[in-house]
């Protein structure tokens, strides 16, 4: 029942008013616009879906409810190097799911959270179409073939 | 041929028994037609309101319906032509324990202490269905979230079953939208945007999320503990007042048949419990139509004059639940409804100036506790404008259920206690204050008035019975003496919703708006005894309140002796300074903001 106040720098209410615009500021379109967001954003943080939900008219709870049934919308940032490791068919049978583990283990985090300095992010991707290095990890644009859980632990050396 | 309009049927067996349904009937209405009690849970039912929740997701209605695989949700699926729908073999008995223990498998078996205990629909479900065990606990892990209190509501959504029917509720019948289904899985739960806490949401604690909650999920903050304490203190001169709804209601909480009136047994118990003055909130409600319609005859005067500034339509403001709803939603109107508060607060206001006065207490010696068959009371008797130095003009307000509990701790046989007389003189009250308790009643004593204060004539006729009904949004025009006053009636936050709509884009053609939050008005309040989802006893709420009108010697406010000695006494005339500064509010601006950082 208290009135809430958020904040947001100009471009960024202009860059959501100009997606919802993109929509024909349709409820319906909510998905869409939210796909959009993300993409231009990275993530969906509380004012930006306070924003998404005023433009659109509709209730903020909802837009959140939205944003908390659907696995790829994230409400945290991507760390500075966001890490992804592919679960595709051809890395999952050759060990991703124990790289990836090795990833949890070594940054405390589990897949979709930030490390609390913004470093590194973790994410699973579906197959990236390099089968024939697999298991593939990426950070940031770099990626790695074969990766074995011993070699986690040097790659993140290299972004000490 | 085609000649007459005829209704299409379709003929089906359920349980070995023939009907004839009109299309579209869904396999759980048909049978309740029969007379077939088919169990459940998620769904929920008002007729005449047009509110229906069916999101067919618990499954504990499941039927088995001869040529069709799998098992069909009775509530969702609509009869066929021929159909042999079996409610109670095996298959389908088996398939709701199913059902039932994969619920129970995620919900506290702390019953013996949740304040939903005797009166929760799924433990009353486990009972029906005679569950001894829960096979499969073991493997699930109980999912935990955190107890979220706010001034009126607790949300303990470890007993949420995922229902959505307080989805629905605020969603589409209030279009308030603090709710929504968040999270998957067993983390799934309705809660407000970020599960932040409801205070920090729209909500306006209409408490119509609690009204329907078929667990203890959703509760009201319980205040007893603190009225018993002011009741038990020898320094506290404690003053009670009783809102119009609570006596057609109250009743129920002790096996009477909904609909009875029990006035007289309630101040009764009222005094029984200790308190020391047993007054009406029905007198304040008689006040409240003095100044509200003096507040409706002024600007009409001005908008018959030509008057730009006239303010008309003028909308009641009697609800904080609608007060609430405005501040949020319609700040840029918020000079339309009248400043007249709410009858608790005139009544807090004029017990802890008046009446404290008279009979030598000081304000910080009195202590004003309401009973309100309402959630929103709670948080409105709490706004900081309602209290002068810290002190608050109404210090506890607790529900009709709330009084229920504390009349039974207090050992009282309440069926069997006589009748007995509110106090004087803040508990002499007239028809026109008990109608309050209704849909429409609000404007229907503020028309008896006006209509006799303005045409300076008596009414021939005191039942308006234009003005009533359970229709969401209804209209009527009176004719004051060849002048026709245009009057809007809306009762649910989303009906309301359509008529400030058109105030706002100047379209609306009424002079006088009555809104009540709660489907049904205060005797649907959410803080009555639960209906369950049976509409019958809204209605039958709602003829004990003009029932009891119909038997008041004084039907019109400005007749009611009490309040034409308080003018006298104390206030001066409606609209005074005095008045003004006791019994009127000003309304803020609540809706949430975006600042634009440069
Ligand atoms: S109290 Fe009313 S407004 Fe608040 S969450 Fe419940 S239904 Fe919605
Ligand atoms: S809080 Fe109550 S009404 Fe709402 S979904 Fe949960 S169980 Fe149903
Ligand atoms: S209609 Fe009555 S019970 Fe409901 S919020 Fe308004 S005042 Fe309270
Ligand atoms: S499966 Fe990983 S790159 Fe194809
Ligand atoms: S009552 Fe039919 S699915 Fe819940």
């Amino acid at each position: 029942m208290s009135s809430i106040k958020i904040e947001l720098r100009k471009e960024d209410v202009d860059k959501i008013n100009e997606i919802c615009d993109s929509f024909g500021n349709e409820q319906s379109e909510l998905i869409n616009v939210l796909h959009k967001t993300q993409e231009h954003f990275g993530y969906l943080p509380a004012e930006i879906q306070e924003a998404i939900a005023s433009k659109l008219n509709i209730p903020v709870a909802q837009v959140y409810g939205v944003v908390t049934f659907y696995s790829f919308f994230t409400m945290t940032p991507k760390g500075r190097h966001p890490i992804s490791i592919c679960m595709g068919t051809a890395c999952y049978v050759r060990g991703a799911e124990k790289v990836l583990d090795e990833f949890k283990k070594e940054l405390s985090l589990q897949v979709g959270q930030t490390t609390p300095d913004g470093k590194f992010s973790l994410s699973s991707l579906r197959c990236v179409g390099a089968c024939g290095l697999a298991p593939v990890v990426l950070i940031g644009e770099k990626t790695y073939g074969r990766v074995a859980p011993d070699d986690v632990q040097d790659i993140l050396k290299e972004y000490q | 041929m085609r000649g007459r309009m005829t209704m299409e049927t379709i003929k089906l067996t359920i349980d070995n028994k023939q009907i004839e349904v009109e299309k579209g009937t869904t396999i759980l209405g048909a049978a309740r037609r029969m007379g077939i009690d088919i169990p459940t849970l998620c769904h929920m039912k008002l007729d005449d309101l047009n509110i229906e929740n069916k999101p067919g997701g618990c499954r504990i209605c499941v039927v088995e319906v001869q040529g069709r695989r799998n098992l069909s949700p009775a509530c969702i699926t609509k009869c066929d032509e021929g159909a042999v729908v079996r409610t109670h073999t095996p298959r389908v008995m088996n398939a709701r324990r199913t059902v039932m223990e994969f619920i129970l498998s995620d919900h506290p078996k702390d019953c013996l202490i949740c304040p939903k205990s005797g009166n929760c629909e799924l433990q009353n479900m486990a009972i029906r269905l005679g569950i001894r065990e829960i096979t499969g606990q073991e493997i699930a892990e109980m999912s935990t979230y955190r107890k979220d209190t706010s001034p009126s509501i607790i949300r303990d959504l470890d007993k949420c079953i995922m229902c959505r029917r307080c989805e629905m509720m605020c969603n589409e019948v209030q279009t308030v939208g603090a709710l929504s289904a968040v999270n998957r899985g067993f983390m799934a739960v309705v809660a407000p945007a970020f599960e932040q806490n409801l205070e920090y949401s729209p909500c306006t604690y209409c408490g119509q999320c609690v009204a329907v909650c078929p667990t203890g999920a959703l509760t009201e903050v319980d205040h007893t503990g603190d009225v018993l304490r002011a009741i038990a203190d020898p320094s506290k001169t404690v003053v009670v007042q009783t809102a119009p709804a609570v006596r057609a209601a109250l009743g129920e909480e002790f096996g009477m048949k909904p609909g009875s009136l029990v006035t007289g047994k309630l101040v009764s118990a009222l005094k029984e419990l200790g308190f020391d003055y047993v007054f009406d909130t029905d007198f304040a409600a008689d006040l409240t139509i003095m100044e509200e319609g003096t507040e409706l005859l002024a600007r009409l005067g001005k908008f018959l004059n030509g008057d730009e500034d006239a303010n008309i339509p003028i909308l009641t403001s009697c609800c904080p639940g609608w007060v609430n709803f405005f501040e949020h939603n319609f700040p840029d109107l918020k000079d339309v409804p009248s400043t007249a508060k709410s009858p608790q607060q005139m009544f807090g206001a004029i017990a802890k100036s008046y009446f404290a006065g008279k009979i030598n207490v000081s304000r910080k010696d009195m202590v004003v506790v309401s009973i309100m068959p309402c959630l929103a009371k709670k948080y409105e008797s709490q706004r900081p404008e309602f209290s002068v130095d810290g002190n608050p003009d109404v210090d506890f307000s607790i529900s009709t259920r709330e009084l229920a509990h504390f009349i039974k701790q207090a050992n009282i046989d309440f069926n069997n206690l006589p009748d007995a007389d509110f106090d004087r003189p803040l508990g002499e009250s007239t028809g026109a204050g008990v109608i309050f308790g209704n849909t429409g009643g609000v404007i229907e004593a503020a028309v008896r008035t006006a209509y006799e204060l303005y045409t300076g004539k008596k009414l021939s006729r005191l039942d308006f019975d234009e003005l009533r009904g359970m229709e969401g949004v209804r209209q009527a025009t009176i004719n004051f003496d060849g002048l026709p006053i245009n009057i809007g009636i809306a009762h649910g936050l989303g009906n309301a919703r359509k008529l400030l709509d058109d105030v706002r884009a100047g379209r609306s053609t009424f002079h006088a708006i009555e809104v009540m939050a709660c489907p049904g008005g205060c005797i649907g309040g959410g803080g009555q005894p639960l209906h369950h989802g049976d509409s019958s006893i809204l209605k039958a709420r709602a003829r004990a309140i003009y029932e009891e009108d119909k038997n008041k010697t004084i039907r019109v406010s400005h007749e009611n002796p009490y309040i034409i000695n308080l003018y006298k006494e104390f206030l001066g005339e409606p609209n005074s300074e005095k008045a003004h500064h006791l019994l009127h509010t000003h309304y803020f601006d609540k809706k949430a903001k975006i600042i634009v950082k440069q």
